[in-house]
């Protein structure tokens, strides 16, 4: 089992210094790059994506911001690997289901991934909890300058970086954050923010599903733009739009508080309850009852000390992590061991405090 | 039955019937399945054609003969899969990605980070695009002076140190 010890691992994103917020979980940005003299990964053969996944590895490996870091193969690994590292976001799904010279060099903390033979050669990937996208630049700018040393970029002053597809064409960038809306989609305005939110060229979708019910009410906002602006520019553009949900999102749970409070209550304390006696929960529930949870955290009905164990139990709570650490592989398994899991947890901590709800 | 018009490029049988209006002129064109698509690329008329058939889509012209040198895509092969197939493509098919870009991005130049090796080209390439937009403002304001100022700080520009090393696409 190679992927073992990330699971191990204390990582940026649940155990970092940096605290995640209420509303924003996590920053990402990921550039795709690709070499000037090899075809892109769709158009080249078995031996030239060999030849570019040795290249790659050896400019990446020497890299400081990946010292101790996981060089994995696609090849190499089992399926619940490959899906235990698509639940971390640490690759894509298209990664994980191609595997002839498919690799990933992950950091030590996780907060950076760099995937080879993607659909593109490089693509490199740095992330950190919470909002925070000057230093998630800061240090991806870092590791793609010093992969410039090593290796030829293909890269035009007119159309910037070449990438595979031209969606991705010019600084090869997609800046995203990771939201946590329950109050949005309580009340029923992600459909509105959405349609909004797409008119201004910002891409909008559920971290566990599809639409406006994603599971676990946690979405994924990100730029579909590349070229003709600058990479500081196209973030400054979508942290204003991201400044605007936030908002929002905080007006819809001040809302919820005084005009449905009842119903409020009810989710957050059911969530809780269920947590603490199920005895079999799917994933998709797993995730709704945690946003739940981190509402109430986010109300005060809950420890702050929570938020980091919840933040973890988003991760781990997915099949793939599930049937790792359970070694079980049927879904019926699964939810008994998952539902175990989070009973063991929630068991343990005092009842939910809704007087300081009722009084923030 | 009147026996159907044969194509006006090769004379088999036609199969599509194209009326075009222009500036209150009729033009009425028969083709067979097959030569629009060849037509699509040469000729100014086929090729607005060519368009009106792919609307929706990107408008790549159905040029089936256009390959990348260098990994042998096909312009059908990247309009099927949308993706391309190395650097040297972007060269290739600059004609049918150019005008994709425009509804894609916010503009069709880049002005984010360059590889260090790259800067000087990247920043000579915007400063001569800066002054052109200058040159023409000035011109269209009817700054002659402003415009002739434009114009030669552009001449040195271009006959600069720098420029030599410069590909040709520059125009």
């Amino acid at each position: 089992m190679q992927i073992k010890p990330l699971l191990d691992a204390e990582i940026e994103l649940t155990d970092s210094s940096r605290s995640p917020g209420s509303v924003v979980l996590s920053s990402r940005i990921r550039l795709a790059r690709n070499l000037a003299a090899s075809p892109f990964p769709g158009r080249a053969n078995k031996a030239q994506r060999r030849e570019v996944l040795e290249h790659c590895q050896g400019a990446i490996a020497v890299l400081p911001q990946m010292e101790k870091g996981s060089v994995l193969e696609m090849e190499s690994l089992e399926d619940v690997e490959r899906q235990v590292l698509v639940e971390r976001h640490l690759i894509s799904r298209e990664l994980s289901g191609q595997r002839e010279g498919g690799g990933v060099i992950v950091s030590r903390d996780q907060s950076c991934a760099i995937m080879i033979n993607e659909e593109d050669h490089l693509r490199i990937q740095v992330l950190r909890a919470g909002y925070n996208f000057k230093s998630v630049w800061k240090l991806i700018d870092a590791i793609d300058t010093g992969l410039e040393d090593k290796l030829d970029f293909a890269f035009s002053p007119d159309w910037g970086y070449l990438t595979a597809c031209p969606t991705n064409l010019g600084t090869g960038m997609r800046a995203s954050v990771m939201l946590h809306l329950p109050g949005l989609v309580m009340a029923s305005q992600m459909e509105k923010v959405i349609r909004a939110v797409n008119q201004l060229g910002i891409a909008v979708r559920g971290l566990f599903g599809e639409g406006t019910d994603a599971s676990g009410s946690i979405f994924q906002i990100s730029n579909q733009q590349t070229l003709g602006e600058s990479e500081a520019d196209i973030i400054t553009r979508l942290s204003g739009v991201l400044d605007t949900v936030i908002e929002q999102e905080n007006n819809a749970r001040q809302k919820l508080l005084e005009n449905a409070s009842s119903k409020v209550f009810d989710k957050i304390g059911r969530a809780f309850g269920t947590l603490q006696n199920g005895h079999l929960l799917s994933s998709a529930e797993a995730m709704n009852l945690l946003s739940f949870i981190r509402l109430g955290i986010d109300y005060g009905a809950i420890d702050e000390g929570q938020r980091r164990p919840v933040d973890r139990f988003f991760m781990t709570c997915q099949p793939g992590h599930v049937q790792l650490t359970e070694k079980t592989e049927a879904s019926e398994a699964r939810d008994v061991a998952r539902a175990r899991l989070l009973r063991e947890h929630f068991r343990t901590l005092p009842p939910l405090d809704f007087d300081k709800m009722a009084n923030p | 039955m009147a026996k159907p018009p044969d194509c006006g490029n090769c004379q088999k049988p036609a199969t599509i019937h194209l009326t075009q209006i222009i500036n209150n002129q009729i033009k009425k064109l028969d083709f067979c399945e097959d030569c629009p698509y060849q037509k699509g690329v040469t000729d100014p008329e086929g090729f607005s054609l060519a368009e009106l058939l792919a609307h929706g889509g990107p408008a790549v012209p159905l040029d089936s003969k256009l390959a990348c040198p260098a990994c042998g895509l096909t312009s059908q092969e990247f309009k099927k899969t949308g993706r391309l197939g190395c650097a040297e493509c972007y060269d290739t098919f600059r004609d049918i990605i150019e005008p994709m870009l425009e509804g894609m991005h916010k503009g069709d130049t880049h002005l984010g980070k360059a590889p260090r090796g790259m800067l000087e080209r990247v920043s000579y390439r915007r400063e001569v695009e800066r002054i052109r937009r200058d040159l023409a403002e000035a011109v269209s304001d009817e700054r002659f002076e402003d415009a002739a100022r434009f114009r030669d700080a552009l001449k040195q520009l271009e006959t600069g140190p720098v420029s030599k090393d410069l590909p040709d696409s520059s125009d």
